[in-house]
């Protein structure tokens, strides 16, 4: 491997690895908050790239503008799947039932997407964003990859300001600790629990419309999304954004690298480091101190 | 004195009555014709693994997504080691339980230091490690998969006939051995420890039963069991490709809506959940996608509205037990 094509593979780990926090971050938040794993977290995104299609096929949005729509509509379906549906399965210390109906969700958004849109697949087209490029001496580097990292620090940066600074983010925390004093002190943690999920899942939407314009899509796409968040936050470490930043940025390089080898061990070297991580540091490259 | 839910009380009748629906089943070549036997076959085989994942997932805490890498492996096993090692396929079917068992033992304490319900997903990563590898190697075929010899296939039996009718037995023999082999487990002091770990992880800990060990036994050898069922669902099928093989919705999804709806944590439960998914299938499967949305809505109510299923739904109200694994306290004497 030659230094430029060196460089050329970091830059492009990097910026894959800047959709992987888009896909993680959500995830994170409602593991930290209320130790809630959404298996169907890569459906949703699935779900709201196909809202953004019929959203822009009414409007003519630009993707990025349409996510003005697309963000309130993903938090109200957050926010209302908690407080309805998955607040009914918390509370005690099992963690089999909210599990097995957010698996439930994957499989009907799954089929439901197939009755509706049928298995061919998409994609959401974002017009000279898409092939714009940035010259670094001898390097191109694509505009959206390059934009996408940007949102993906940004969000992180905004997600820790709100949970170390807010009211909001005081609540998160305090219900994460103990949901019972949370709600001694007056926060409600059925309402807090469908606050997070709203937020994960406005997370979602952005991830959705960064995924829809930078690939292909079909509604089985979702469980890979799914599985490179999840590694993303183990990797990183749970209980800090930016140690999701840092797991995704560094399953990016992995498939990065691995994509050099050969083109069918890009996703096999992701998995290969997750197991590394997990063999030598089980708590993640960044831990919240304990 | 009566003892409502003492294993010995009704114990002979059960023996007797199960005994009976055994040999009845058994003598099924001699009463139901090929498309019976197949539709029967299948039931076992996904009984067995309903069987299995309740194991997992309803006693020993592991909700387990990536059973279908245990599926893959004994497939494979079957199919490479016939083919490449000239072995018989019984000897081919130990292969792949031994291979199971230590790709089991190989993932479980990585998978093991993953917090509750991220072991769910971890497990999948496992399963999908596992499957791109199969997909690497060209021997294999790569996605196009391989075929059973016709030379190995008679290994089994000359006669197409008698194979079939073999075939049916080894899975009639897998289905009743995990169910009856579940019972004696959740009876024994390991099943003890078991139930006390699906009851309150905690206190279980605190009274000194190994979580761990628990945990590991049951998920290497439930993968060891997974795989040897699998041997005989593809020494049937005959073919084998990474998607069939491997596939998430046959060996995990269905598995677990089975569980669900029938019962989760209670053995008779994987019984109920197998016969309500072949009457659904039965009525239900021309419309396609829409299945699986019925599958998936029915199991979410399930887990809201009676989380112990159907099975736990009729214990609760009826005191129904068919295969009681409760025990009762030493009698204490107040006379």
């Amino acid at each position: 491997m030659g230094a430029v094509n060196l460089i050329d593979t970091l830059i492009g780990g990097l910026l894959l690895g800047g959709l992987y926090t888009l896909f993680a971050i959500g995830l994170s938040l409602i593991f930290g908050v209320m130790r809630l794993v959404n298996i169907a977290h890569g459906d949703f995104i699935v779900l709201a790239a196909y809202i953004a299609y019929l959203v822009i096929g009414a409007t003519g949005l630009h993707p990025l503008v349409a996510l003005l729509v697309i963000i309130p509509i993903m938090a109200m379906i957050g926010y209302l799947l908690q407080k309805w549906v998955l607040n009914r399965t918390m509370g005690d210390d099992d963690v089999l039932p909210p599990l097995l109906v957010t698996f439930g969700l994957a499989v009907i958004i799954q089929n439901a997407l197939l009755a509706a849109f049928t298995s061919n697949s998409m994609r959401l087209s974002a017009g000279s964003l898409q092939t714009s490029s940035l010259p670094l001496g001898s390097m191109q580097i694509g505009l959206l990859p390059l934009f996408t990292l940007a949102v993906a620090v940004i969000l992180v940066i905004v997600l820790e300001f709100i949970f170390a600074r807010t009211r909001v983010g005081r609540a998160f925390r305090a219900t994460s600790d103990d949901p019972q004093i949370a709600s001694a002190i007056g926060v409600r943690a059925d309402h807090i629990y469908a606050l997070a999920m709203a937020i994960s899942f406005a997370t979602i939407a952005i991830a959705s419309v960064f995924l829809a314009m930078r690939s292909n899509f079909d509604p089985y796409s979702g469980p890979a999304r799914l599985i490179y968040g999840f590694e993303a936050v183990i990797i990183g470490g749970l209980g800090s954004f930016y140690g999701t930043l840092a797991g995704g940025l560094v399953l990016g390089l992995a498939q990065s690298f691995g994509a050099q080898i050969s083109p069918n061990m890009q996703i096999l070297a992701g998995h290969l480091v997750f197991f590394i991580i997990l063999a030598l540091r089980p708590r993640g490259l960044f831990p919240k101190a304990p | 004195m009566s003892e409502p839910s003492h294993p010995s009380s009704d114990w002979r009748r059960f023996i007797a009555i199960s005994a009976l629906v055994i040999i009845g089943l058994a003598a099924a070549p001699f009463w139901a014709d090929r498309a019976g036997l197949r539709l029967l076959g299948e039931m076992y085989s996904l009984l067995t693994l309903a069987l299995l994942w309740n194991l997992l997932a309803g006693y020993a805490g592991l909700l387990s997504v990536g059973q279908q890498a245990f599926v893959g492996i004994g497939g494979y096993t079957l199919f490479s080691a016939t083919i490449f090692l000239g072995v018989s396929p019984y000897v081919a079917i130990l292969l792949g339980i031994v291979l199971a068992a230590l790709a089991a033992a190989l993932f479980a304490p990585l998978l093991f230091r993953l917090e509750g319900a991220y072991f769910a997903i971890g497990s999948w990563v496992a399963a999908e490690t596992v499957y791109l590898v199969f997909t690497m190697i060209p021997q294999l075929g790569g996605g196009a998969g391989m075929s059973l010899p016709a030379a190995v296939v008679r290994g089994i039996a000359e006669d197409r006939l008698t194979r079939e009718f073999i075939i049916y037995w080894l899975l009639l023999a897998a289905g009743t051995g995990t169910l009856f082999g579940a019972y004696a487990l959740l009876r024994s002091k390991v099943g003890l420890a078991l139930t006390a770990l699906r009851d309150n992880p905690t206190a279980a800990a605190s009274l000194g039963i190994d979580i761990w060990r628990a945990k590991f036994w049951t998920y290497v050898g439930v993968a060891a069991a997974v795989s040897a069922v699998s041997s005989l669902i593809f020494l049937q099928k005959l073919r084998i490709s990474p998607a069939s093989g491997f596939s998430l919705n046959d060996w995990t999804v269905t598995i677990i809506f089975i569980v669900v709806i029938g019962g989760i944590g209670r053995l008779e439960g994987a019984i109920v959940g197998t016969a309500v998914y072949f009457l659904l299938r039965e009525f239900l499967a021309n419309l396609g996608p829409v299945y699986m949305i019925v599958l998936g809505t029915i199991a979410i109510i399930t887990m809201i509205f009676a989380r112990r299923g159907i099975w736990g739904f009729l214990e609760a109200r009826f005191g129904w037990s068919l295969l009681p694994t409760t025990r009762l306290p030493p009698h204490e004497d107040n006379t």
